[in-house]
């Protein structure tokens, strides 16, 4: 049985301009000690769909449909007792924005402890003890005595691994982090990913990681999904989709990132930007952008499949490489005519 | 290409001191941020000078005093062989006209309550370049260049997405027909299919313009991508400058090596070495002696933080030049 | 063959993708007719503003309520100019029964009748017409007042914020030593040196009102002007008086707006309060505050009626005010805007 099971989930938010269907009938499962990675561009719906996990939706949001199951229990049954109780003690969350989620009037020591005090039956001086543990295993230098400084006196990239040793502290089996590194230096990021990284096969933990930023998922994860317009796009182990990406608007993602080495003179890009969530193009939201799109686009919504079979995606299987695109279904007249080219060093100018 | 530097600048200084109240002052309470440290730096016609480093390494505060939007606190800038820090008021604000800023935040750089047409117009009317039925008929041709349509003049910046913003941030920036423009992260704020269709743009209108261009990034690959020369900066120094391939090839200063291989590589099967920098960077207002990278760099030497003064750039061949007097003990490849 | 072998590699930017042709989509017809909502172009922030008031349904009535006194103020009595010795009448409607300083239209503090809808005072003056005549006083001084206030206020402020050093020292210590004095020790003092009247009212006002402004304004300005579209159009040279007034002082109102519009209530219950001291407009002037001050021993008599109706009268109108002041607020303060800006970035 998989950790964490979503089946279609759909998140919405009522606004001044309409409802937002941030989340529309995503799926995905994680393992234990699995890393899963969700990217995505602004606004895709990644953080809606973690929140949705973590039952942080408010008003005016709901989730609509769909259920999530933790440990085969449906977490949108629970109530929000039983959710505080999961928060914390089984799933932990680490945002972005590292400043933000430290209390600036409590020493960083005082935040880790509370959190272990409040999840685990322990003394103080307990708690105390393994705080500075945990600022130890997140290689904060001399732990003792950093246990009584206050965030403002730690670095950012400190202060993030403040908010992983919190999240950490209570043995969570998922830990959800969203953008975890954007707001840090490229070389503070290799520290963070790097201890993520190793934090994650100690204590066996779960990880679904959102970013954008397609470096850090290929350094990371074992499976992604990539996210468009609020759907599911395109599910795939890692390798595949950096080697294989089937889904034209992973082509278009892939193709659009500067690589260092590759010296090609212009990027691709995908034109148009990503729709407002309050009126989606109708069929796939991705024909008005997409070079493939042929009329059938704007009819028939594709839905998620095995690329190579054709036939709806089953979430149960890890291997599988899914893909929403009429293309894989047989709708299309055309070939999708993109290439992907693995330089050697014989070919590599 | 002629021999002078389209922009020089000479022992370029700018400290900010944050004693603001009077009493401070008085009492000589100074703490000073070093943000740019005697920095040499030229940027040549019709080529883009990429400039990365860390946040707080003081990239916006360099370009910024290039343009003498910051009075800088010692040290001269050379604008096609004219000492622009010398120009006062009136000069300078003609001079405005031939070197322009192109800001990283796509939404604090416009004023969200003028229409396209007057944030764009403002330019005209500054320097008297066009008025009436001509104004209007320049404002849709830079519009065009753009990439957005004539139709948009009429709207306010909330009504649009983060990269027509930054094309909105271009099209002012181009309106005064400038020669060189810096460009602070122009795409930073940016999804990445937008980021691409930015940096083509800014390319393609460089060929078109003639324009020279001061990228300024923290993310390598995209400086990889559209600089022809680098400059590497840390804690308010340039400690490395040379072409992108010089740059991205061995040798290296130890900043830029552990700076190029913590870059997250969008390839799952990539396993190259990785430099972990340990610890943060230091602060600005009490940076360490001699080198300022030595209390991170994984090469450091005794001597490094005895010396009185930081390394010198050294030239190594070609136009290269590193800051770094023990570089060669670095081997291995990014 | 679902996992290829693959190598391993320590060479970056191996993979390269090419076909993703984005010239198709340009050039060729659109599929669908759908395309992205554009707006009809043109919504100013004001607009929006403006929509978001207009929902607001107590800062409607208020509006209502405000919209109603000006009516009055205008329509309580005809208005006539003199014109070279001649006296024109340029508004010849009167709402009111009475001339507001008519004696013995009825008798003595008479209590509310038909013919008297609120009574009369203790020199038989009719009060309904005494109170709507008072609106006159309270609108034209509350709005004279804060805008000469805003008038010295907004400027002074806004040179102060925006270009700090020793003209910022100078005229904020002036604002701290004004603001060392209590409200109405100073105004008094003003008061006691010009005499009583109209427009040394509105100046004591104004000497008073101005600082919280300025202050207000500086801060904002001092915000305002970090934002990269100041320094932009510095680079692009401009002058600092066209930044300060195309950019910065524009995108610092806002609160200013909100503060002013609350004030006009501060400002009339002041005056009221001056002139139940005696020290507003001449005993005799149907204003508010010193309808109040002439009548407070007669209430002791049972006479409650000469107090109620102009202490109401400034109740309602401070009220209708404050909703009003609430309403620009909600309005001006663009939750949705904030919000979308934090999450496109
Ligand atoms: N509290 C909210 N109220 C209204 N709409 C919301 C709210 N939160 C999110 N949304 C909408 O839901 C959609 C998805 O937002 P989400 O934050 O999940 O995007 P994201 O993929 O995390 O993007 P980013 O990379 O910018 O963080 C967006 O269109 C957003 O406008
Ligand atoms: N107006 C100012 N007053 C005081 N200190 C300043 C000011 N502007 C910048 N600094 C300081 O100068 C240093 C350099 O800042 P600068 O903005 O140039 O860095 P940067 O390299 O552009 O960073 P980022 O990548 O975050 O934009 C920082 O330590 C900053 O705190
Ligand atoms: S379904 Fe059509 S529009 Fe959507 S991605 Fe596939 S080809 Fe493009
Ligand atoms: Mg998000
Ligand atoms: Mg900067």
């Amino acid at each position: 049985m998989a950790l964490l099971e979503v089946n279609d989930l759909v998140t919405q938010f009522y606004t001044e301009d309409g409802t937002v269907r941030a989340v529309d009938g995503v799926s995905y499962q994680i393992d234990r000690g699995e890393k899963f990675g969700i990217v995505g561009e602004s606004g895709a719906g990644k953080s809606v769909t973690s929140l949705s996990v973590m039952g942080l939706i408010e008003s005016p949001g709901e989730i609509v449909d769909g259920e999530i199951l933790f440990k085969g229990e449906n977490l949108l049954e629970k109530s929000p007792e039983e959710m505080r109780r999961i928060r914390g003690n089984e799933i932990a969350m680490v945002f972005q924005d590292a400043e933000t989620a430290l209390n600036p009037v409590y020493t960083v020591g005082e935040q880790i402890a509370e959190g272990i005090r409040t999840h685990k039956d322990v003394s103080d001086e307990e708690a105390k003890e393994q705080a500075i543990e945990m600022l130890a295993k997140v290689g904060i230098p001399d732990p003792a005595e950093r246990y009584s400084d206050y965030p403002h006196q730690f670095s950012g990239g400190m202060q993030q691994r403040a908010v992983i040793a919190i999240a950490l502290s209570c043995d969570p089996d998922l830990l959800i982090c969203d953008e975890p590194t954007t707001a840090l230096d490229v070389t503070i990021e290799a520290q963070i990913l790097e201890l993520l990284d190793e934090l994650a096969s100690d204590f066996d933990t779960a990880i679904q990681l959102i970013t954008h930023d397609l470096g850090v998922v290929a350094e990371i994860c074992n499976r992604v999904m990539v996210m468009y317009a609020g759907k599911a796009v395109e599910k795939a182990p890692v390798e595949e989709l950096y080697y294989e990406p089937k889904h034209p608007y992973s082509v278009g993602l892939m193709g659009s990132i500067p690589r260092i080495g590759d010296r090609r003179d212009r990027l691709e890009t995908i034109p148009g930007t990503m729709p407002d969530l309050v009126e989606v193009p109708p069929g796939c939201s991705f024909h008005p952008r997409c070079p493939y799109a042929e009329e059938v686009c704007s009819r028939k919504e594709p839905q998620l499949v095995d690329t190579e079979t054709g036939e709806a995606s089953n979430p149960n299987d890890d291997g599988e490489h899914a893909a929403a695109c009429l293309a894989y279904t047989g709708d299309l007249e055309d070939e999708l005519s993109y290439q992907v080219e693995v330089l050697t060093e014989e070919t590599y100018e | 290409m002629s021999s002078q530097p389209l922009v020089q600048a000479d022992e370029l200084t700018k400290y900010y001191s944050n004693a603001d109240g009077f009493l401070d002052r008085v009492l000589g309470n100074q703490s000073k941020v070093r943000a740019v440290d005697g920095v040499d730096l030229e940027v040549r016609e019709g080529e883009t000078l990429g400039l990365v480093g860390e946040s707080g390494c003081g990239k916006s505060t360099l370009g910024r005093t290039l343009l003498q939007l910051e009075e800088p606190t010692d040290g001269r800038v050379y604008f096609k062989g004219e000492d622009i820090t010398e120009l006062s008021g009136s000069a300078l604000r003609e001079k405005r006209r031939e070197m322009q800023y192109i800001f990283q935040n796509p939404f604090a750089s416009l004023n969200p309550r003028l229409t396209i047409n007057d944030i764009v117009g403002e330019a005209l009317d500054v320097h008297g370049i066009a008025d009436g039925e001509e104004r209007d008929a320049r404002i849709a041709e830079i519009l065009d260049t753009v990439g957005l349509k004539p139709s948009h003049a009429n709207r306010y910046p909330h009504e649009f997405s983060g990269g027509q913003r930054q094309r909105i941030g271009i099209a002012r920036a181009l309106a005064v027909d400038p020669d060189f423009v810096v460009c602070d992260e122009p795409v930073s704020a940016l999804d990445v299919s937008v980021q691409a269709q930015i940096l083509n743009l800014l390319e393609d209108l460089q060929d078109d313009l003639g324009l020279s261009y001061l990228f300024i990034a923290h993310d390598l690959s995209v400086v990889e991508h559209i600089a022809d020369r680098i400059a590497v900066m840390y804690l308010g120094e340039i400690v490395e400058v040379g072409t992108a391939e010089e740059i991205f090839s061995p040798p290296y200063h130890p900043y830029t090596h552990a700076l190029l291989s913590a870059i997250p590589e969008p390839d799952p099967l990539w396993q190259g070495d990785r430099v972990i920098l340990e610890g943060s960077v230091p602060s600005p207002l009490d940076p360490p002696n001699g080198c300022k990278f030595h209390t991170r760099c994984p090469i450091a030497q005794g001597d490094c933080g005895e010396w009185e003064d930081h390394p010198d750039l050294e030239d190594v061949g070609g136009s290269h030049q590193i800051a770094c007097p023990y570089h060669e003990m670095i081997d291995s490849e990014v | 063959m679902r996992q290829k072998q693959r190598d391993t590699t320590t060479q970056r930017g191996r993979i390269r993708i090419t076909g993703f042709d984005a010239e198709r989509v340009r050039n060729r017809n659109p599929i669908s007719d759908w395309s992205e909502t554009e707006s009809d172009g043109g919504t100013s922030r004001m607009e929006y503003a403006w929509r978001r008031f207009k929902s607001n349904r107590l800062a409607m009535l208020s509006v209502g309520v405000m919209a109603l006194m000006t009516v009055v103020a205008v329509f309580a009595r005809p208005i006539s100019v003199d014109v070279a010795g001649m006296s024109l009448t340029v508004q010849p409607f009167a709402l009111t029964p009475y001339g507001p300083g008519e004696m013995f239209v009825g008798s003595p503090n008479a209590a509310p009748s038909v013919e008297h809808l609120m009574g009369t005072d203790w020199s038989g003056r009719d009060l309904f017409s005494r109170v709507l005549v008072g609106t006159r006083y309270s609108l034209s001084i509350g709005l004279i007042a804060t805008v000469l206030a805003l008038f010295v206020g907004i400027p002074l402020g806004s040179i102060a914020g925006y270009f700090g050093g020793w003209i910022d020292e100078a005229i904020m210590r002036l604002v701290d030593v004004l603001y060392a004095f209590p409200f109405l020790v100073l105004a008094i003092g003003i008061i006691a040196a010009l005499g009583q009247g109209f427009w040394n009212l509105i100046l004591a006002l104004t000497i008073t009102g101005w600082i919280s402004y300025a202050r207000l304004i500086r801060g904002e300005v001092l915000s305002v002007k970090e934002n990269e579209y100041v320094l932009a159009a510095k680079a692009l040279g401009a002058t600092d008086r066209s930044i300060i007034f195309r950019h910065v002082i524009p995108n610092a109102m806002a609160p200013v707006i909100v503060q002013a519009t609350l004030s006009i209530g501060t400002v009339v219950l002041s005056a009221a309060a001056l002139g139940f001291l005696g020290l507003g407009l001449t005993p005799g002037t149907p204003e508010w505050g010193t309808m109040l001050s002439s009548t407070r021993d007669t209430i002791a008599q049972g006479y409650w009626w000469v107090s109620v109706f102009p202490g109401l009268a400034i109740v309602v109108f401070v009220l209708a005010i404050n909703l009003m002041g609430d309403g620009i607020n909600d309005a001006l303060d663009p939750q949705g805007d904030t919000a979308t800006k934090q999450r496109m970035q």
